[in-house]
């Protein structure tokens, strides 16, 4: 079998296919063009300002493993002088985190950054074991979910950091972009989306940290070949037996799209910026082609990624509650007469069954062109290599915003968590809430971490 | 005529000079073969109907051969590598190769790489 030799250099044997632009390219001109990319999509939305201090939010997985390593590189050879340190969070349950922190530990080593692991214990007050001992196995995964969400923001709070980093994909958006669709979040589609979200908060608590996703326009597939060409060190803290249903088969559907055509991806998540875009308020910012980015809201209930051992994640009990939640709030919506139909392009949902009785009940949107851009079925052609950043052109301008503006639809409405500032759909946050059902049925001890913003 | 080919098959997850070869579990697939990341195979030289082993007949070997697990289907899923395990033949993509059309050659590395989630 003849090799291929590298697009780029034209000398190496080619090891990689890119699954953007069907580019081969050898390992050093991948790595490099890797991290060139990741540099464009920083520097393109001025995500960082020189001097700024970053947490990496690290599990030790694969993709916070390459996050930081990516960052370290390219703030030493672009001089930015970023501030870089590793967080990273422990749920506190005995055993659980201990190959996936010894991997975080061994990188800050390697990179020579500083690593700071904070428990659930110092966050919340409770561990996970303490909390299974409270309420039982049963129904323990909410909290641990409910607690995740936040505690990357808590955390950095803590170190008095105002911007975490955290290693989401492009196929991570992309399973969000489904799962949303699939649950008819339109509010959420746009944060999903979002290079950078905020919560808004009251300036200097956990809750107004700023939290983005360098690699959002990064493959997944990118992201284990540059780790192995790397040689990185990582750990998976999911269990591969146990993937959360329902992100389970969204992350199926997007596997098997890339199988046929891997350029869907990105399709996929151009598209859900698209879609969030003609969602008055959901914002649904990119970072691409623009100029500013504008943190968008995100709410104590956001996020992506992991099942329940993930790292960022959902909880997987709470997940069918909250399709109900949304269902009700559309219902709501579509008895004061601002409910619009969604229409997708019949080819995008194509033989999927459950996609049109999921959206049938769509909230409030309008309807969507018929043509999604990247149509385009060559692969060789329509993406330069360096460029993957994705640019949105004319079709951004023709859009039909002027429609949106007009048909203000009631979306969630996010005000703060009276207790901590997070911001939440509930006056209270979940995440107080189940403080408070703890520390009520905790026999008095004197100490009280509760939902205090700090 | 017994003929068979040595191939050095590799399952993982975890890539690092040191820790490479240690005993410690990455978490991925080696769990379905009895958590030994590394494994030397004796392949048959040719596939069934008498042409050279290729990769998708190593895959099938291997499920019939090498899992001890029950849950061949986080391996393969109808009859070929389960959409996002990556396939690396003497260090680069399979696509490169000509996926399960490889014709294996004696002391080829074939690795294959969950990207199952784990930020
Ligand atoms: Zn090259
Ligand atoms: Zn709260």
């Amino acid at each position: 079998m003849p090799h291929y030799p590298c697009q780029t250099c034209h000398i190496s044997r080619a090891q990689i296919l890119r699954p953007s632009t069907g580019t081969r390219l050898c390992a050093p001109c991948f790595t490099l063009a890797f991290e060139t990319e990741t540099a464009a999509t920083i520097t393109s939305s001025s995500l960082f300002h020189p001097g700024e201090r970053i947490a990496i939010g690290a599990s030790g997985g694969k993709d916070s493993t390459v996050l930081a390593s990516v960052l370290q590189t390219l703030n030493t050879r672009y001089n930015w002088g970023l501030e870089l340190v590793l967080l990273s969070i422990d749920e506190g349950i005995a055993g659980y985190r201990d190959h996936s922190l010894e991997a975080v530990k061994r990188n800050a080593e390697v990179l020579g950054l500083p690593l700071k692991i904070l428990g659930y214990e110092e966050l919340y007050g409770w561990s996970m074991d303490a909390v299974v001992a409270q309420v039982g196995r049963k129904g323990n995964c909410t909290y641990c979910g409910v607690f995740r969400r936040q505690a990357l923001d808590r955390g950095a709070a803590v170190l008095g950091v105002r911007h975490v980093v955290t290693g989401h994909n492009a196929d991570d958006v992309a399973e969000t972009v489904v799962m949303n669709l699939l649950r008819g979040d339109l509010a959420r589609l746009g944060r999903g989306t979002s290079l950078v979200t905020g919560t808004g908060g009251a300036e200097g608590g956990f809750a107004s940290v700023k939290r983005s996703k360098p690699l959002m326009w990064a493959y997944e597939k990118e992201i284990v070949m540059y780790a192995h060409h790397k040689r990185l060190d990582y750990f998976s803290t999911e269990c591969i037996y146990s993937p959360e249903a329902f992100r389970g088969s969204a992350r199926t559907l997007i596997k098997n799209l890339e199988r046929i055509r891997p350029e869907s991806i990105l399709d996929v998540v151009r598209s859900g910026i698209d879609m969030a875009r003609l969602v008055p308020g959901a914002g649904g910012e990119g970072g691409s082609g623009s100029l500013r980015v504008e943190a968008i809201p995100r709410d104590a209930e956001d996020d992506t990624g992991g099942g329940c051992s993930g790292d960022n994640g959902e909880d997987a009990g709470g997940e069918m509650a909250r399709v109900e939640e949304t269902l009700r709030l559309n219902e709501r919506a579509e008895e004061e007469g601002t409910e619009t139909e969604i229409r997708l392009p019949a080819k995008a949902v194509n033989g999927q069954r459950h996609d049109r009785d999921g959206l049938h009940t769509g909230p409030p949107a309008a309807a969507l062109p018929a043509t999604v851009n990247g149509q385009n079925h060559d692969r060789h052609t329509h993406i330069p290599d360096i460029a993957v950043v994705p640019i949105r052109t004319k079709q951004e301008k023709k859009s039909g915003r002027k429609t949106a503006g007009d048909n203000l639809p009631p979306r969630q409405r996010l005000g703060q968590c009276e207790r901590c500032g997070y911001l939440s759909s509930q006056a209270v946050c979940k995440a107080c809430m189940l403080l408070e059902g703890l520390n009520k049925a905790r026999p008095r001890t004197g100490i009280e971490v509760g939902g205090a913003g700090g | 005529m017994i003929d068979s080919i040595p191939i050095a098959v590799e399952f993982t997850r975890i890539q690092s000079k040191t820790h490479r070869d240690s005993p410690v579990a990455s978490g991925g697939l080696e769990l379905l073969f009895s958590n030994q990341r590394k494994h030397q195979v004796a392949l048959p030289a040719s596939n069934p109907e008498g042409t050279p082993s290729t990769v998708g007949y190593l895959v099938k070997w291997l499920c019939e051969n090498l899992i001890k697990d029950p849950r061949k289907e986080m391996f393969v899923l109808d009859d070929s590598v389960r959409p996002g395990i990556l396939v690396l033949i003497n260090d680069a993509d399979w696509e490169l190769e000509g996926e399960e059309k490889y014709e294996l050659q004696a002391n080829d590395e074939i690795v294959f790489v969950s990207t199952l989630h784990g930020g």
